[in-house]
């Protein structure tokens, strides 16, 4: 790898499915002025590269790391703290890093039940029902692989984060709009925002960017939105029954679902000031069901069938509660 | 030092009439257990579900709320807002592994100071008897092990 002056920029996926890489790529032409500013060095989805070039780095070497997907196993959190020592600027980089996203709906399940899941279910065609061994002799030594562990971690609870750009998968044009900040910042024309800021994303919620009409919401019955006929395509998502999250959720996707008659999930994780992105929501979804009749609330709330899924679709493994270890744990009674 | 195990439970009192219910129980001398440590809201319907959830991440075993009854809100019907998001927070906690005992809504007037207070007792007995929620452990991952439990299969070399 030869050193021609550029500062160096590093991208790394750890638990995710490749859609942040594909959103980086999907900047267009922008990519080129990734590749006239920076030096590419260690982007494992794109070009070949060794953890240990990357170990052999001064420390602080790389300018601006993108950092990808959740915490799963040891190989994921030894790469965190590695890139992080290598890194002036370390991004948590998508929904999976900052908040967990869907592989942090795992932590609703205990590690043996992934396990059967993915090696013995009926839909797994494994005939010798082989599992992987964490260390396995072969007569060439012993051969290992990296641990899994029992829950899933946000990288910010396992290194310190400078930013967080939110969304599954972040936007190509506030990715782009990143890029051009940081090529700015070199050149001198721009300063960097705070550390710990949420950067390539708006500050208000998706409902503020929504075109749809909104009224004063008075909500009878939750509909799952295929069950619905006809969607009004002007009419607030939410106030025609179905379960919309735009209200908590941050803006700057540019309310693409909603435009689109399909309701918000959440992938912008929570709005600036939200605590804890499930509880704002129930708040929000308690406050327009108009009963108060317990027996009638209760059937209202019935049209929720999921309410963990429904409120930490993305957010389980960065809310309040983090990893939802308690699911597996029984009742919560010690030694269970 | 007792071995029982003594539950920590946050309660949320609205001013104008639990809270008042639970200072009418103590000038009257009415005992209830001190594991029960209330917090004074303007309104049930002040009780942002957040702080239940902070309470229970940060090592409390139940939460109680507390309301004007129904219809009696000084607020006119916040306690009904309560209510809904009460019942919807369960069900949530619920599919979170939390049972639903341990997070209580009940209905107390200010004048209500002696029933308010069995209210408590119970609960506590309640909590105490579901044992801890230790949910500040289970955040780590409390030392479980992903160990994979099937035997290792012979690999042709």
């Amino acid at each position: 790898m030869s050193t021609n002056g550029k500062p160096k920029f590093a991208m790394y996926w750890a638990a995710s499915c490749g859609g942040c890489e594909i959103a980086v790529l999907n900047i267009g032409e922008k990519i080129l002025d990734v590749d006239a500013n920076f030096e590419i060095a260690f982007w494992p989805v794109a070009m070949d590269a060794k953890y240990k070039d990357v170990e052999a780095m001064p420390d602080k070497s790389i300018l601006l790391t993108l950092f990808n997907g959740g915490i799963r196993n040891k190989e994921n959190e030894e790469i965190a703290h590695l890139l992080r020592r290598k890194s002036q600027i370390l991004v948590a980089f998508g929904s999976c890093a900052c908040e967990g996203c869907i592989p942090g709906l795992a932590n609703l399940s205990k590690p043996q039940d992934i396990f059967d899941t993915v090696y013995r279910s009926v839909s797994t065609e494994n005939p010798d029902q082989i599992q992987p061994q964490y260390e396995f002799q072969m007569p060439e030594g012993q051969i290992t692989i990296p641990e899994f562990y029992p829950v899933l971690k946000t990288l910010d609870q396992v290194v310190p984060v400078d930013y967080y750009m939110p969304g599954c998968p972040p936007e190509s044009h506030q990715i782009a709009a990143v890029v051009d900040l940081v090529i700015q910042v070199l050149k001198g024309e721009a300063t960097l925002p705070p550390a710990g800021a949420t950067i390539g994303a708006g500050e208000s919620t998706v409902c503020d960017d929504c075109p749809r009409e909104r009224n004063v919401k008075t909500i009878k019955e939750f509909v799952r939105i295929q069950d619905v006929k006809r969607i009004d395509p002007d009419l607030c998502l939410l106030e025609q029954g179905i379960p919309c999250n735009g209200l908590a959720t941050r803006n700057g996707c540019g309310a693409l679902c909603p435009t689109a008659s399909a309701q918000c999930i959440g992938c912008y994780g929570p709005a600036d000031g939200v605590v804890d992105y499930g509880a704002r929501l129930i708040t929000a979804y308690a406050s327009v069901i108009d009963s108060n009749d317990p027996e009638e609330i209760n059937r209202i709330l019935d049209g929720i069938p999921d309410p963990v899924g429904q409120f930490y679709r993305f957010n389980l493994a960065g809310s309040i509660m983090r990893a939802g270890t308690p699911a597996w744990r029984g009742n919560g009674s010690e030694g269970g | 030092m007792t071995d029982t195990f003594e539950p920590v439970i946050i309660g949320f009192t609205c001013n104008w009439c639990s809270y008042r219910a639970a200072d009418l129980a103590g000038t009257a001398r009415v005992k209830y257990p001190p594991n029960i440590r209330l917090i004074r809201l303007m309104c049930s319907g002040r009780l942002d579900p957040t702080f239940v959830i902070k309470a229970l991440s940060g090592g409390a075993d139940g939460v109680l709320i507390t309301g004007c009854h129904p219809g009696e809100c000084h607020y006119i019907e916040q306690n009904y807002k309560a209510l809904r998001r009460y019942l919807l927070l369960r069900r949530t906690l619920q599919g979170l592994g939390v049972e639903p005992e341990r997070v209580k809504l009940v209905w107390a007037s200010a004048a209500e100071g002696v029933r308010l207070a069995a209210e408590f007792t119970k609960m506590v007995e309640e909590v105490r008897a579901l044992g801890p929620l230790n949910w500040p452990n289970w955040l780590q991952g409390n030392g479980y092990s992903a160990k994979i439990e099937s035997q290792p299969e012979e690999v042709a070399a």
